[in-house]
């Protein structure tokens, strides 16, 4: 069960030491890489801190800490997960209106030049 | 023909094209002789192929998207400079020649009455299904069910593209239009806002050129695609017109 934990934690600071790198490479922006880092300091403390396991799965009705573990890294995996869908779904909306604005734009460029060109 | 940008009438052909260089061009001289002087707008949805240089050469002025925004995203784009131009009426024809131009003119006639926002040129009003294969017919016949109790009203045809508008729903869509598979959601859209819609028959024929962009695996998609998004838009709804 220790190596278990162990297992975690080397997870969680691979984790940690990944975003930062890309954030330090400007991979990734800070503002997404906190979400991250927060997750992976999470699973860290819970990895090392067994007491607080215990507490915590005597809390959920669970008898297994490592259980507890797994279903709030899960857990904060998702949040996380639903937060880039949020941020993705509205870049997406911009990115559509963005391209329909240029090409209208353009549209309307082109059409003043030919105008220029007739007269 | 017409310059887009000076309507000297008010309406407008709409024609979404992405990969249809071996059909937009009959299309656009199909509808310049269907509707003569009418200006023509294809919405060239970042094509890899020659759908541009072609849909110039056969006298339409193009709306260059400048990356692959889907169906829904390159109508908008249509409908959105429409509008800003100041149109009263649209019709979207599929740049594949499925949809025949020759109804057009059936198509604006149920437009200019003013009894509705919205004309769907239907391949079902006077059976004319004949080139709509069984996984199709199959699903349009799932989406009818799935839409007469949110509508109100039976539709016939939900999933044809041969559409016409006029102000008021462009001004709508240009706002709101559903992205990827946006004939069926639109008409939800329509039903939100309380528009109206009629059908009219119009001839459909095979695909000129190319593949539909719906295979038969891709169709499982499109079906709960579908009906989450008209599940979406009824949690939208803004009341049904007493």
């Amino acid at each position: 069960m220790d190596r278990l934990f162990d297992v975690v934690a080397i997870f969680s600071l691979v984790l940690i030491v990944w975003v930062l790198s890309s954030v330090r490479r400007a991979h990734i922006r800070v503002e997404y890489s906190v979400s991250w880092l927060l997750a992976g300091a999470v699973l860290l403390v819970l990895a090392r801190w067994r007491t607080l396991d215990d507490w915590i799965a005597a809390a959920l009705g669970i008898s297994d800490s490592f259980i507890a573990l797994a279903m709030i890294a899960g857990a904060a995996f998702l949040v996380v997960l639903y937060r880039l869908s949020l941020r993705i779904s509205g870049l997406k909306d911009s990115s559509i209106t963005l391209a329909q604005q240029v090409a209208i734009l353009e549209f309307r460029l082109d059409a003043l030049s030919d105008k220029k060109k007739l007269s | 023909m017409s310059s887009i940008t000076t309507p000297a009438k008010r309406l407008l052909v709409l024609i979404p094209a992405f990969n249809e260089e071996g059909a937009v061009a009959g299309v656009v001289a199909e509808v310049r002789s269907a509707v003569p002087g009418t200006p023509i707008l294809v919405v060239d949805d970042c094509s890899r192929d020659a759908t541009r240089s072609q849909a110039r050469s056969a006298g339409a002025q193009v709306l260059a998207l400048p990356h692959h925004l889907g169906l829904g995203g390159c109508v908008q784009a249509g409908y959105r400079l429409a509008y800003e131009l100041g149109y009263d009426y649209v019709i979207r024809v599929d740049g594949d020649g499925q949809h025949d131009p020759r109804d057009i003119p059936t198509v604006l006639a149920a437009l200019e009455k003013g009894d509705c926002e919205m004309v769907i040129g239907s391949r079902f009003v006077d059976d004319n299904g004949e080139h709509t294969n069984v996984l199709r017919a199959a699903g349009i016949m799932f989406f009818r069910a799935v839409l007469r109790p949110i509508l109100g009203r039976p539709v016939r045809d939900p999933t044809s593209g041969y559409v016409g508008v006029n102000r008021t729903a462009l001004e709508l869509f240009s706002a709101t239009f559903p992205l990827e598979y946006p004939e069926i959601e639109a008409l939800v859209v329509l039903q939100r806002k309380r528009f109206r819609f009629v059908e009219v028959p119009c001839r459909f024929r095979p695909r000129r050129s190319g593949r539909s962009t719906i295979t038969a695996v891709k169709s499982i998609y499109y079906m709960i695609h579908v009906l989450l998004g008209v599940f979406v838009n009824v949690l939208k709804f803004e009341g049904r017109k007493k």
